[in-house]
This record gives structure tokens, C-alpha cells and sequence, in this order.
């Protein structure tokens, strides 16, 4: 059996002894007698070498795919060698929320500069030191737009459905009505959004690139949804920043975004990082931790949590959010994964994805795959028709050691990263041809 | 320490990806953005120390003893970070097919089987990332179970005044209303408010046992079942559940929903904050209103299905996944002896500090605690001027992290302290006498201590100027 | 000492209160916010509200607590003072000028004290 209890038993005796007990068993005579669990049903404890080969075994029984094309709001990009060197750091995976300021200054420092970095990618004036994810960071912003006489939330049918399924749990305990406008084709059609406005809406949430990768006519969504009183939410996937209009350009209140792509692997969907900039009229209004500059006794430039009566360790059940722990480790990952990068980096990754996207598009359209987003401009996400039944093409090219796109609308959602090379996508093709023929 | 935009310089940095090989795409000018962001610019090696400076700036378990209280900062073990590293947990994308993941989803599906075993439910989600992630989770499985039964009249939860904050926090967020019970002198629940407080608009109990003072309340039986003879359900926040794994499970006390931190209890590092994880389990009749996707069994493999009446989604996917790699790797590694040694572990450092401090400190409650106690220094502030925070911040001068400061709420000038089995008799020897000297201090020289630390990298910051004049982000001026 | 002007009328949970031609201006008082300690921000509500004798209008943040402040008049907010939340230290060094809010068509009030029953009550909770 494994332990990690340095004390030995002689040690244990004489502490027991200290305090006046002769068992371990009396430490627990307070609990009634009735409940007390004599042995748990679980399998015996194991030496580090049988659970390293055991937790070896569970991996084994995976299978990851030297080639992926599938997105769909988790995507595999290059993530430099010194990100996992830094966020491996001993002192920064085993410290807590840096509550003591004095001793935590390396972890208020990286979040300070997180925040800057957001707020540069977003073009927003402040950010957040992160939530969960970035399905829960859309429904922390509906929750930061509420007004007394405004509560609804019109949703576009083209946001990630994961995002739209968090986001109706969230307003439903709330009783914060959501009107999710169906999509035209791949994309947002302003007009439908203008017309589920009303004097009690509080905010339209959009994403951009959204899921079928079509980047949305922002100009015209937020002129409408300013014209009726409302604030706009952005859904944005951060990578695209190094290179499209940012939310900040377009006039958005808050943007919010999935961070994962910012240096951390798939991970089967986590640890990932929600992210939530926003415009400094609503500052108060962000949830969760927020790091800010300030001097110490000596004078010295230092940084501390600060604006925290906003939150639920002190505002309790008049709290706007009840986020206590967020993604810190994911957060610097990001801040890590940008400085790497610099805005050259980012912008080769943003252009390079974008770039082998369209390819893989043009090259599936001679297939007969179809763009069904037309001649709308996308990102690295597309979806097409598919000549044959979308799973069974992705189980021939799982065969061949190839994550398909996602099967999605009986069509296909195909992602390229810069990952994907040209002869990644050449071979892709190459086996798609012979599944088809 | 400089900021990372202040050591940038104008073109430099790493080529870190080829040149593209295939055309670029020629957006409209209207879709692109005018300035390039404002990231650093920088060499590998000026980033590497960068990092390497900020890391001996930060105090982790590592670093030292770290008795914060109701934090459970215990030792993260390697062969944990080890096993979630490995590429067949890291690669894996969240939408591949179900049969290339067999094993991620048997990881779920042990750490479901095993967690359950230790809190005596019957299943259990993975989706919330926090604790606090799964007190909302928990809540509106009580939420469904009330509205299921068209029992609508039930919007109260009672929650006892020496609760975290998050519990209020969250059950607002899940749309009840909170009504707040206080506690009797032991610092338990007062049954007969309790009683006075229960009624048909109860939708349940929120609580922690041992509570937030570190005492475990003997009268739990009681207390749920004057909850559930009231319609409502009760709810354990799993907080302090390494003062009471495999000694007693929560599911036993009456209870029927949990949420459990993985990053407190299951030895998973906290990473200054997070990624935690924030698993809920329930009892049967709540099982049917789990988020989906949920991990089951179907003829030898696993799959994931839609639990009959799901909440919907927390989350996206399904929680915080290498976190939970982690925690499954404790769990084999304690096993059925190694769970209830841990967490006695953790009650004999917690009774054994206090008691080398107890004649010297005032302890709030006299008497054996669990995993945790709780100073209160009021006289001592009374007498010499020095607080909880004037004795926290010197503590940080003999690189110990102090205990958690002015929580819970009912206990003045509140020191708690909560040691966690990993820690020595000798560090907790040593931990003792320098409470005992800085005591000793605050006697002789109160004036020096208002001033701690002396030996950090930074003196007192003022927060009073960070919250009133918020400076969020730096300034790269004109 | 707390400073309690004679002019003014006082509620017992710490506002004071200026009565001119049907207008009632609220802040707080000296007690309140030296008890508070240093202000951080004050969260007010808008011009054209309503208030409620005895009900929270606002609430002051210092750095790890937040207050409720109660209105001791029934109305409607015609004024609120803007001001402080850019400078919430207006209410520490000066708080019977940095006003709060001003409440017209008031309807109702609780029972305001005196300077002299004020002092009584501030006077008890000093003990």
C-alpha cells in the first residue's frame, strides 16, 4: 500500500500520546457509533511502480491519432517546449490562490500579465484571471449584462451547441429567458437577431468564427443589438486574434473565448481555460479572481487580488458569481504560450490554420464535398456536404491513422491547424479519394 | 521584477513554426485587425528566467509547510503528474470515437466507482471544475428532484452562518433563496433554530462536516433528518472531507448529494488557483438528473449516455480531465487501508499541533478537533494590539504559509489552522515553536510585527489603493 | 469622537439625513465610516429609483467587506452623487459633504434622531 505519511509508527504512537489517546480510533469517537465505516469496499493500495504501470495500461487502452482534422472547440496546435517547462514549475503547480501577496508575487505577476495579454488579443480595456471554460465564461457575461428591466438572452444558433447547452443551465436556475435563433445555413443572419429584440433584452451572444468556422457580420449584429439597448457578447477563439478584427475593433461589451487553443493539449477536454475581457464601464461586473498593480510599505510596484467585495467570499449570497478556485495554471499556460509565440508567432499560427484550412477546402470541393458555408469567409473550420455517410468515411480514415472532421448536420466539420501540413491534408485526400473510388 | 512587456525588444523571438506551405488566405481588410496585440517580444532564454524569477517569488507546498486552513494543502504526489502527461491522456481529442477511448473513459468510470465507495453514493458526474462548480452542480440536482415532483414551493436553502461563501454564492446562482442559521456554542448547528428554519418552502441543507471551526457535529443524524422529515434533501460540501474518509461516508450521515474537491482531498496540485476539479455524486433517486454526458457500462465497454432527466451541461465535454487522471492515481495508490489512514493522519497533526499551541494560544473551541482548529486572538489583540494578520504576515518571515485568516465568520481575529497528513512530527514541531516565538514577540515588541514580514520579497502591499484606483493591466503609454 | 453636526437628523443604522424643501439628502455618517474603514467603492443606485424606508439602497466595499446602506425615507432618487465612484475616499475624509443620494416625493420616513439621540446611539455601540 502507497502512503504518503512521513510519520512512522513510532512517531504516531508518541504524537497519540501527546494528545492523550492511545488509537487513531479515538480521533473519530465523535462520530456516531451507527455510521462509523468499519472497511471500504476498494481494492488494496499499490507501490508506485504498479501504479505507474497501471495508469501506463489506461493510456495503452487509448488511441491518439498522429493526424487530426477535427475541431469543434477543442484544437490541436503547436505548443512550444517551454510552456510545459514553465507550468511544470514546482512552485507554481503546488501553490494555492495567492492570498498572501507577499510570498505569491511570481503567481500575481503571471496573472497580471495574463490579464494584459487578453486584453491586447481582445482589444478589450480589462480582464479576468479565468473561469472553467469557455462555455461557462459565455454564461458568466449573460449573467454580468443583467439589468433590472433587461434579463433575456437571444443566443445564435451558430455558437458551439456546448456552449448553448451550458448557457440555458445556467440562465434556467435563474429564470433568465434564452431565445436561440436558428442559423441561416452557417452563419448568423443579423436580421434574425435584430428581430428577437426587445426592451427586455439584455444581451445577444455571438460567436465569431463560430462553429462552422464562418465569421459572422459583427458590424451589423452590433449595431442592431446597440440600437435596441442591449450589450453584445462576443464568442471569439483566441488564435484567430492574431490575425482578425478583435471584439474590441467591432464594439462588443464583453468578449469571452475558450483558451485551450493558447498552449494546452486536447487533454479529452480539460483542464481548458475560459476567458472573459470586457469593456471598463463593466468591470465591476466580471467574476472571479483579478489581479491589479499597486506599491508596498517600501514604495516597491507589487500586485494583489484586488476588487474582491465583488466576490462570494465576501458578498456570500449577493455574490454575482460563486467562482472561488478558476484555472490559474491554464492561465499562465496561455501567458507562457503568447510570450513564446510573440505577435509574429500568433499571427503565422492564426494565418497558417486559416491557410490550411482553405486548402483542405478546396481540395475536399474537387471531391465532391461542398462548402456549405458558400462563399461566406471562415477561419480554420468549415463544414461540408459529404458524398458518403460522414461516419463511415471517418471510420475508413480512422483506419489509416486520421481523426476525421467531426460528422455534424449529416454534413462534415473539418479544422486544420498549423499542424496540418500540405502533405498531412495531400494524404488525407489521397485516402478520401480511394474510400470514395 | 520586470514585466514580461518591459523585457520585449523589436524583433526578437523564436521560429517556432515553418513557413506555411500552402497559399495564404486574402481576407477583406475589414476583417482584419489594425494593430498587431501588443505581445512580448522575446529570446527563449530571457522568457526561460523570466519564469525562473517569477517561480522564487511564489510559495507552493514545496516551499514549505502550508497549513491553510480549509484548503487541504497536502503533498501532490509525482507519479500522480506523471500519469496524466502521459500522450494517451494528453492527445486525446474530446469528440474522437468512443472505442479509441476506452481508457479514458474506464478512468472516469474507476474514480465514479471508487469516490462513490468513499462517500456512499450511487453516481456521480466528472463536469464541474471546482468546488464551487459543483455546489451549483449539487444544488440544482436538488432543484430538479424538487420540480420533478411539481414540489415548486421549495426555494429555500438552509445554510449555517460559519459556511464558505461560496455555499450562499452558489445557491443563489442555482435560484434559491438562502436562509441562514447560526451556530450553537460548540459551533455546530443549532438544532432549534434548525427546526424553526425547516418548513415546506425547504429545498435542503447545505453543509460541511466537520465544519468550518474543524468539529465534527455529533448530531448529523439529527440534523438530516429534521431536514428530510421537512421534504427537503441535504447537502454535503466535501471541503473537509479528508478529516472523515473511510472513517465515516457522507451518504451514511443522511446525506444526498456531495461535491468533492480532488484538488484538496485528492491530492492534486491547485496550480495558484486552479485547474481544480469538482466532482458531485448523488444518491440513486438524483442519478437520473446527472449532466450529461455521463460514463456507464454496456456490455463490457463503456460508453457515454444522456442520464434520463440531465440538467443539461455544466461544462463543455466532460470536466477537467487530467485532474481526474491524477486523483485515480492517488486513489489506487491509498486503496481501501491507505484512504482512512490519511485522513486519521490528518486529525492526529491537526490534534497534535494544537495542542503544543493551546496553552499559549486561545483555541475557539476547547476541545479534540478533526483535521482542523481554529485560533481566535482576540484577547491577544486586545492586550497587545497585534491581530490574526499581524502574526499571519511574520509567519511568512520563517517561510510558513500562514493559516487561512479571518474565516469563519464567527470566530474573531480567526486563525485556522489545518496541518494535513503529509506534513512530519518534526515540521510540525517546528511550525509550533514559531507560533510560540512570534507570540513571544508580540509580548515584547508589537510595533515590529504590525510591519511583517521583513524578510519577503515585497513588504504590505495597499490594497486600499489597488481596489479604489484599479490599475488591471500595464500600460505600454502612448 | 465621531463628529455629529447639529443640523442634520440621523437614522440609527448610521445615515444621516438633510432635509431642504421636500428634497432629502442621505450619507453617512462619520461613525459609519470610520467603522467601515477605508472606502473602496460605493455602489449607488440610479436617478429615478425608488427607495424604501428601512430597505438597502446601496452598499460601500471596503477591501474584504461590503455594507448595506439603508434608506431612512419612502421615494424616489432624483440625484445621486457621482463623484464618489471615482473617489469613494470623499466619504472617509469628508462625510457629511459626499452625499449619497437625494430622495424627492417621499412618501414615508423612519423615525430620524438628533444630533443628541444619535450621539446616545453611537455612544452604546462604543461600549
Amino acid at each position: 500500500m502507497g502512503s504518503y505519511i512521513p510519520s512512522t509508527g513510532e512517531e504516531r504512537q508518541a504524537m497519540l500520546q501527546a494528545i492523550g489517546l492511545t488509537s487513531t480510533d479515538q480521533l473519530f469517537d465523535v462520530v456516531p457509533e451507527s455510521v462509523r465505516v468499519r472497511s471500504l469496499d476498494l481494492p488494496e493500495g499499490l507501490s508506485e511502480l504498479e501504479v505507474g504501470q497501471k495508469m501506463a495500461e489506461l493510456a495503452a487502452k487509448n488511441r491518439v491519432f498522429p493526424s487530426v482534422f477535427r475541431g469543434a472547440g477543442a484544437y490541436r496546435h503547436y505548443i512550444p517546449s517551454i510552456v510545459k517547462t514553465v507550468t511544470s514549475k514546482e512552485e507554481f503547480l503546488t501553490a494555492y490562490t495567492p492570498y498572501q501577496a507577499e510570498i505569491s508575487q511570481g503567481v500575481l505577476q503571471s496573472i497580471f500579465e495574463y490579464q494584459t495579454q487578453m486584453c491586447e488579443l481582445t482589444g478589450m480595456d480589462v480582464s479576468n484571471a479565468s473561469v472553467y471554460d469557455g462555455a461557462v465564461a459565455a454564461a458568466e457575461a449573460v449573467f454580468m449584462c443583467q439589468e433590472r428591466k433587461r434579463s433575456a438572452v437571444v443566443v445564435s444558433g451558430a455558437v458551439d451547441p456546448q456552449t448553448i447547452a451550458v448557457i440555458k443551465t445556467y440562465c434556467e436556475s435563474r429564470e433568465v429567458p434564452v431565445i436561440v435563433v436558428p442559423a441561416d445555413g452557417c452563419a448568423t443572419d443579423p436580421a434574425a437577431i435584430q428581430a428577437a429584440l426587445d426592451g427586455a433584452t439584455a444581451a445577444v451572444y455571438v460567436q465569431s468564427p463560430n462553429y462552422y468556422g464562418v465569421l459572422e457580420d459583427m458590424d451589423a449584429i452590433v449595431a442592431a443589438t446597440h440600437a435596441a439597448g442591449a450589450k453584445v457578447i462576443m464568442g471569439v477563439n483566441p488564435i484567430s486574434l492574431g490575425l482578425l478584427k478583435t471584439p474590441g475593433e467591432y464594439g462588443v461589451d464583453i468578449a469571452v473565448g475558450e483558451g485551450q487553443p493558447l498552449g494546452m493539449p486536447l487533454s479529452f477536454g480539460g483542464p481548458y481555460l475560459g476567458f472573459m475581457t470586457c469593456k471598463k464601464a463593466m468591470m465591476r461586473k466580471l467574476p472571479g479572481r483579478i489581479v491589479g498593480e499597486t506599491k508596498d510599505d517600501d514604495g516597491n510596484r507589487c500586485f494583489v487580488l484586488t476588487l474582491q467585495a465583488r466576490e462570494q467570499h465576501i458578498r456570500r449570497e449577493k455574490a454575482s458569481s460563486n467562482i472561488c478556485s478558476n484555472e490559474a495554471l491554464c492561465a499562465m499556460t496561455a501567458s507562457v504560450y503568447l510570450a513564446a509565440m510573440g505577435p509574429k508567432g500568433l499571427r503565422q499560427a492564426a494565418e497558417s490554420s486559416a491557410a490550411h484550412a482553405h486548402y483542405l477546402a478546396g481540395e475536399l470541393a474537387k471531391l465532391g464535398f461542398g462548402l456549405r458555408s458558400g462563399d461566406k469567409p471562415f477561419f480554420h473550420e468549415f463544414l461540408t456536404d459529404s458524398p458518403i455517410e460522414p461516419e463511415t468515411l471517418c471510420a475508413k480514415l480512422e483506419e489509416q491513422g486520421i481523426l476525421g472532421g467531426l460528422p455534424v448536420d449529416g454534413g462534415i466539420l473539418w479544422c486544420c491547424t498549423e499542424c496540418n501540413s500540405k502533405a498531412e491534408i495531400d494524404r488525407l485526400i489521397k485516402v478520401i479519394g480511394e474510400v470514395l473510388a | 521584477m520586470k514585466l514580461l512587456f518591459e523585457r520585449s525588444r523589436a524583433g526578437r523571438g523564436s521560429d517556432l513554426l515553418p513557413a506555411c506551405d500552402v497559399p495564404v488566405v486574402t481576407y477583406d481588410q475589414g476583417l482584419l485587425r489594425a494593430e498587431a496585440p501588443r505581445l512580448p517580444e522575446m529570446a527563449e532564454v530571457d522568457l526561460s528566467r523570466h519564469y525562473t524569477e517569477l517561480a522564487k517569488q511564489t510559495h507552493g507546498v514545496n516551499d514549505g509547510f502550508y497549513p491553510l486552513g480549509s484548503c487541504t494543502m497536502k503533498y501532490n504526489p509525482r507519479v500522480n503528474e506523471e500519469a496524466a502527461a502521459q500522450p494517451g491522456f494528453t492527445q486525446l481529442h474530446p469528440l474522437q470515437p468512443v472505442e479509441t477511448v476506452q481508457g479514458a473513459l474506464e478512468v472516469i468510470y474507476t474514480a465514479e466507482k471508487m469516490l462513490c465507495e468513499i462517500t456512499g453514493m450511487d453516481g456521480m458526474t466528472f463536469q464541474p471544475a471546482a468546488g464551487a462548480h459543483g455546489e451549483y452542480t449539487g444544488l440544482l440536482l436538488i432543484r430538479k428532484y424538487h420540480q420533478s415532483r411539481g414540489d415548486t414551493a421549495r426555494t429555500k436553502i438552509i445554510v449555517p452562518d460559519s459556511a464558505h461563501g461560496t455555499n450562499p454564492a452558489s445557491a443563489t446562482m442555482a435560484g434559491f433563496k438562502v436562509v441562514s442559521v447560526p451556530s450553537n456554542e460548540q459551533g455546530g448547528v443549532d438544532l432549534d433554530a434548525l427546526r424553526k428554519a425547516v418548513g415546506p418552502d425547504t429545498a435542503g441543507l447545505m453543509l460541511t462536516n466537520p465544519n468550518t471551526v474543524g468539529l465534527f457535529d455529533p448530531n448529523i443524524l439529527e440534523i438530516t433528518q429534521i431536514i428530510h422529515d421537512a421534504g427537503g434533501l441535504c447537502y454535503y460540501d466535501g471541503a473537509n472531507l479528508n478529516a472523515i474518509m473511510g472513517h465515516v461516508r457522507p451518504g451514511d450521515m443522511g446525506f444526498d448529494c456531495v461535491h468533492l474537491n480532488l484538488h484538496k482531498t485528492f491530492s492534486t496540485p491547485h496550480g495558484g488557483g486552479g485547474p481544480g476539479s469538482g466532482p458531485v455524486g448523488c444518491k440513486a433517486m438524483l442519478a437520473q438528473f446527472l449532466p450529461s454526458p455521463h460514463v456507464e457500462e454496456k456490455d463490457g465497454k463503456f460508453v457515454f449516455a444522456a442520464p434520463e432527466h440531465t440538467m443539461g451541461q455544466v461544462r463543455s465535454f466532460y470536466g477537467n480531465f487530467l485532474v481526474v487522471v491524477k486523483a485515480l492515481a492517488y486513489l489506487i495508490t491509498l486503496g481501501k487501508e491507505g484512504i482512512p489512514e490519511a485522513s486519521a493522519g490528518a486529525v492526529l497533526n491537526a490534534n497534535y499541533l494544537m495542542k503544543q499551541l493551546a496553552g499559549a494560544y486561545d483555541m475557539s473551541y476547547d476541545t479534540q478537533c478533526m483535521h482542523e482548529f481554529v485560533m481566535t486572538l482576540q484577547g491577544l489583540a486586545h492586550d497587545t494590539g497585534v491581530t490574526a494578520m499581524d502574526v499571519a504576515k511574520r509567519l511568512l518571515d520563517f517561510g510558513m504559509h500562514p493559516p487561512t485568516m479571518y474565516f469563519p465568520l464567527i470566530v474573531h481575529e480567526a486563525l485556522m489552522v489545518e496541518p494535513t497528513e503529509t506534513e512530519s512530527m518534526e515540521t510540525l514541531d517546528e511550525a509550533a515553536r514559531v507560533f510560540l516565538d512570534i507570540l513571544a514577540e508580540a509580548k515584547t515588541d508589537a510595533e515590529s510585527l504590525h510591519h511583517a514580514p521583513h524578510d519577503c520579497p515585497i513588504g504590505r502591499p495597499d490594497e486600499v489603493t489597488a481596489a479604489r484606483s484599479p490599475i488591471l493591466r500595464y500600460d505600454f503609454g502612448a | 469622537m465621531s463628529n455629529i453636526p447639529e443640523n442634520l437628523k440621523y437614522s440609527k443604522s448610521h445615515e444621516w439625513v438633510l432635509e431642504e424643501d421636500g428634497v432629502f439628502t442621505i450619507g453617512l455618517t462619520d461613525y459609519a465610516q470610520n467603522a467601515l474603514g477605508d472606502i473602496v467603492f460605493i455602489n449607488l443606485p440610479e436617478e429615478g429609483d425608488s427607495v424604501t424606508a428601512g430597505e438597502s439602497f446601496s452598499d460601500v466595499e471596503s477591501v474584504k467587506a461590503v455594507s448595506d446602506v439603508f434608506s431612512p425615507v419612502t421615494g424616489t432618487v432624483t440625484a445621486v452623487n457621482e463623484a464618489l465612484l471615482d473617489d469613494p475616499a470623499q466619504v472617509n475624509e469628508a462625510p457629511y459633504e459626499a452625499w449619497l443620494i437625494k430622495v424627492s416625493e417621499v412618501s414615508d420616513t423612519e423615525e430620524l434622531l438628533d444630533a443628541e439621540g444619535y450621539e446616545a446611539v453611537v455612544a452604546a455601540e462604543e461600549a
